[in-house]
């Protein structure tokens, strides 16, 4: 989708600000969020291409005056909303409940769930999963496709129908687009991908400075290797 | 505003007060459904604040450079390298530097980021202003970062588009020879396994 999350090369950004010795959480809230998500993906409840899917769905200027961990809320709020798990009307039930001091929960252990979310940070997820042989070699030269799906891409906008060369052959992955609308995981080959400056900026380009983007083959055609890109 | 407001979960600016109590709301909602734990995520909170940070990359940086065959497998299969010295986690790529290259990492679509080998990632690595800005002019924003490459080096830009994530490994700085793997750990900061900074020497980074 063209949303506003894509904004690599987007021109209107200051500096880049930062803060030392910044703490890992900037409030307790913001850990919880992360600890919640964390357990929705242990729970299966939703996998990781829906969950960036859900993020990029939030209104544009929404998604622009919120924090990181705000748009994480967001995202786990509208899908647990949209996977009936939980009703927006419940959850402003119970802020309210809260707000008054009591939580209805009762207390709830759950060893194995906290083996399993501990074990997350150390576990590979199984993203890469067999499919078909990669039909591009190291050194091929390729064409991103010129489209701009309504769903879940990850083949960002500022790299669309430019030419590039396969820099390494990845293995075969989940491939988002569809595994973010239920379509599927069809796994199938990924590539990094490498593009010169100048064919993605144009004129202002800094030289020697080319970007490496990981995609999978159906975002790619075959070029025909008629001049060197370097 | 929009008929459409009500698909939003909060309005912008949304006091801390009311945030946290949405968080603790939908926490207790999810306990209730005995699909959370609080323990769980009392767990992974401490996990990333105390166990899990960039000390974990730079065990990898020091072996890298003390051992010419550690690096030379951790540059062809990094997942598989750093499984070796106890990480994972992650399918990893990891990019090297050198005297006429410098790698640089970034997320313009979202915050991609290895967290098993460094932590969370720090707010400016999320903000629009790096994942806008890093992939089109990376020159101007290490500057930013107090890095400053002659022209002639070039800059490789590493957007983490999958489910891959991107380590630099960056050169060890002149002066650091004869220090043992513990110490060389000590100069391997987080900035410069993202690329946005270069390792110091010894002196330097005791300071």
């Amino acid at each position: 989708m063209n949303g506003i999350h894509d904004m690599g090369g987007m021109h209107g950004f200051g500096r880049v600000e930062r803060e030392e010795n910044e703490p890992v959480f900037r409030a307790p809230w913001e850990g919880r969020v992360l600890g919640i998500t964390r357990a929705c993906a242990v729970q299966h409840i939703f996998n990781i291409d829906e969950s960036r899917h859900a993020i990029e769905r939030m209104a544009p200027a929404d998604y622009l005056g919120a924090s990181y961990y705000e748009r994480w809320l967001d995202r786990n709020i509208r899908l647990l909303v949209e996977k009936g798990v939980i009703t927006r009307e419940e959850l402003e039930r119970r802020m309210a409940q809260l707000a008054g001091g009591t939580d209805p929960a009762p207390l709830h252990s759950d060893p194995k769930l906290t083996d399993r979310m501990l074990r997350m940070t150390k576990e590979r997820t199984p993203y890469r999963q067999p499919g078909p042989a990669p039909r591009f070699a190291r050194g091929d030269r390729v064409l991103t496709r010129h489209d701009a799906p309504v769903g879940h891409t990850r083949l960002p906008r500022y790299a669309r129908g430019k030419p590039g060369v396969i820099v390494r052959v990845h293995g075969t992955f989940i491939f988002p687009d569809t595994n973010a609308h239920g379509q599927g995981e069809q796994p199938h080959a990924l590539y990094s991908v490498r593009f010169d400056a100048a064919l993605l900026w144009g004129a202002s380009a800094e030289p020697r400075a080319p970007v490496h983007i990981d995609l999978w083959e159906r975002y790619l055609e075959p070029a025909a290797p008629a001049r060197s890109t370097s | 505003m929009s008929g459409t407001h009500d698909d939003h979960g909060h309005h912008h600016h949304e006091p801390e007060s009311l945030l946290s109590l949405r968080v603790r709301a939908l926490e207790s909602l999810l306990v209730e459904k005995k699909l959370v734990a609080s323990e769980a995520v009392d767990r992974i909170v401490s996990a990333y604040e105390e166990d899990i940070g960039p000390h974990n990359g730079a065990k990898v940086v020091a072996r890298a450079w003390i051992d010419p065959g550690y690096r030379e497998r951790l540059l062809a299969d990094g997942t598989a390298a750093i499984e070796e010295l106890g990480f994972g986690g992650v399918d990893l790529q990891v990019v090297e530097n050198t005297p006429g290259v410098h790698n640089l990492v970034v997320c313009t679509l979202c915050s991609c980021y290895p967290h098993a080998l460094i932590g969370l990632p720090p707010v400016w690595y999320k903000s629009f202003e790096y994942r806008s800005r890093a992939v089109r002019e990376p020159r101007v924003v290490l500057r930013e970062f107090g890095v400053d490459l002659p022209e002639s080096t070039e800059i490789r830009i590493w957007d983490s588009s999958a489910e891959l994530r991107y380590l630099v490994l960056p050169e060890r700085s002149a002066g650091a020879e004869r220090l043992s793997e513990p110490e060389l750990a000590k100069l391997v900061t987080r900035d410069a396994m993202i690329g946005v900074a270069v390792v110091q020497p010894p002196a330097a980074a005791a300071r």
